[in-house]
Parts: structure tokens; sequence; C-alpha cells
């Protein structure tokens, strides 16, 4: 069976991120300014082969915590949809 | 001819050149290693070069990790062979546990190429041994990802272990507790943003970083006198 998965991560708590700071303080400039607790982080999105849901959700977890993240400064979160259902992959 | 220090060359690298001409302008014997390789073979310390291995992809060091050579970096590490990463090579350290902590984008978020005085934190590692504990070094940094971070318990342990091993003057991409430089507790595997070989010339505007090469070049002796037999390393590494 056929997963789309889709894998968001950002900086652990408390670490500082000048990306997202730096957005932020430009917003207010452009009449934003009522934005707060901006974060930048990546997404990756691949289709993935596994038995069932459980199975896949556990593969893309070790992904993650192998390469996809730094635990060290990295977490991650990993959203799964079965691939009929799904629109992670469009535009791809 | 043995050769005392192997240099990686991964996809990206630029500065494998550079080290090994500074190796040899101090006395010493380099050759370059590809990454493909599955040992270091007949050296006596290794050095993971500047650049921008596997183009950096997804995190800096993060894919360089996962090069061929590694494995074998990793085992002459644990056999005690002195390993140095230079800013490249410090992500590649650490993404591979080598070493703790991450380093992350500079506070500020610009690319930083300037020669900025650092301060040795610690003569306790292949790399600081034979310079002076406090000694101000003129040395050459260029990246973007020097920003060291790790927890406090890590800190805390790196500063009372003597693992810091080089130090910012003044802080250039806030850098946790302006850290430039670490080693592992037994001090053999260190890693450092600056770039040494960039100051190991009068031409090239500053001598400073030849200390530190040089200590590295007598680790590199005193390993290969703890090991005689010069094909141990490299059969351990294989």
């Amino acid at each position: 069976m056929n997963f789309d998965v889709r894998v968001e991560i950002r900086g652990i708590d408390g670490l500082a991120d000048p990306e997202g700071q730096t957005i932020e303080r430009a917003l207010p400039a452009l009449g934003f300014g009522a934005v707060s607790n901006l974060h930048v982080g990546k997404i990756v999105r691949f289709r993935l082969a596994a038995n069932d849901e459980q199975a896949a959700q556990r593969v893309a977890e070790e992904m993650c915590e192998r390469l996809l993240a730094n635990p060290v400064i990295e977490r991650f979160e990993v959203t799964i949809r079965q691939g009929e259902q799904s629109r992670f992959l469009e535009g791809s | 001819m043995t050769h005392q220090v192997g240099v990686v060359s991964f996809p990206g690298s630029n500065c494998e050149h550079d080290v090994c001409r500074a190796i040899s302008h101090l006395g010493g014997s380099a050759k370059i290693i590809w990454h493909t390789e599955a040992s270091v073979g007949e050296v006596d310390a290794v050095v993971l070069p500047g650049g921008f291995a596997h183009g950096d992809y997804l995190r800096t060091g993060a894919i360089a990790r996962f090069s061929p050579v590694m494995a074998a970096v990793r085992a002459f590490g644990e056999l005690g062979g002195p390993v140095v990463g230079i800013c490249n090579g410090f992500q590649v350290l650490t993404e591979s546990g080598m070493l703790p902590g991450a380093l992350r984008s500079n506070a500020g978020m610009r690319f930083i190429s300037e020669t900025i005085e650092c301060v040795v934190s610690s003569t306790h590692s292949v790399l600081t041994a034979n310079a002076v504990l406090g000694a101000r070094l003129f040395l050459p940094i260029n990246h973007y990802e020097g920003n060291f971070v790790a927890d406090e318990a890590t800190l805390d342990a790196l500063e009372e272990n003597g693992q810091v091993v080089l130090s910012y003057a003044s802080n250039p991409n806030g850098s946790s507790r302006s850290i430039a430089g670490i080693a592992n507790r037994a001090g053999n595997v260190v890693g450092i943003m600056p770039h040494p070989e960039r100051a190991s010339d009068e031409l090239l505007g500053s001598t400073d970083g030849q200390v530190l090469l040089a200590s590295l070049l007598d680790a590199a002796i005193a390993f290969a006198e703890r090991s005689p037999d010069p094909s141990v390393s490299a059969n351990v590494a294989s």
C-alpha cells in the first residue's frame, strides 16, 4: 500500500530561530503587526510503500530520527495519508 | 612512505588541498582520501576539511556522515587516532555523533568571512597541545552555520572537562558561550570553525594557525609510535 508522508521539521523549543525572528520583524513594515511566535522550518514529502499506516508511521519516524531531523536541534511531526486521499505530493 | 595525515575529500569539499599544503609547509606529509574509500589507509591522523560536503543538503554534514569513509574515520578515532574537523568538517563530526552539539545558522543570518581573534581555552587536545593556554590567535572564519548549540548540561560538561579548546574573543555568530571549537573527552577528536590552514603562511596574513597544525603533526607522530605497526590502524579501520 502506498502512503503519502509529510514531515514537518522545526527547531526545538527554546532554541533561537534567527530566520523566523528576521521575518517576524519584517512583517510590521507591511502592516502585519499582529504576528508573533513566527518560526521557520522545513517540510519533506515523499511516498512510502508499507503494509499499513502504523508501519508507515514507524518507518517515517525512524527516518526522521536517523537522517531527516537532527534531534539535538530539531523536532519533527509526521503526517500520513493513504496515497489516493492525499494532496501532499501534488505539484511536486 | 607513510602519510602522516589523511585529508578526506567529500564531493563539495574545497579546503583539502589547502590543508595538505599547510601540513607539507610544516614538514609533514599529507594525502587526500576520497570519501568512498572504506579505509583511511596507513595514516596517523585524519582531517575533515572545510567546504560544502554533498552540497550541505538537508543540513550541513548530514549526508557526509553516511559516506563510506566515515565508518573508518570513526573507528580510527575510537582507536585514539587524531581526528580534526575544520569548519564543514566540524559540522560532519557533530552530525556523525563523534562530537556533541550541533552547528546552526549564524545569529544575524549572515555568511561571515573575516579573520577574527580566538583564544586557546584548553590545551587538552590534539589540536591545541602545543599552544599556550589563553593565547590569542588570529584565524579566518568562513561560514554560515557556525553557531554552536548544545543543551546547558552538555555545555557545562564541555567547559568543566576542558573540552572547549578554542573560543571567540568577540562572539561573531551567536555560538553558545562563544565556543569556536571543542574536543571529545579524550582530546583526540576535535572540531573547530576557524581555518588554521588559512593562517599558516606569512603570505596569507597570519601564521597563527601553525601552532594548531604543528600540534596535530606531533599528535600524529605520537600515535604512530604508540602503534608501531602501520598496518594496524589501516586494518582496524577497514
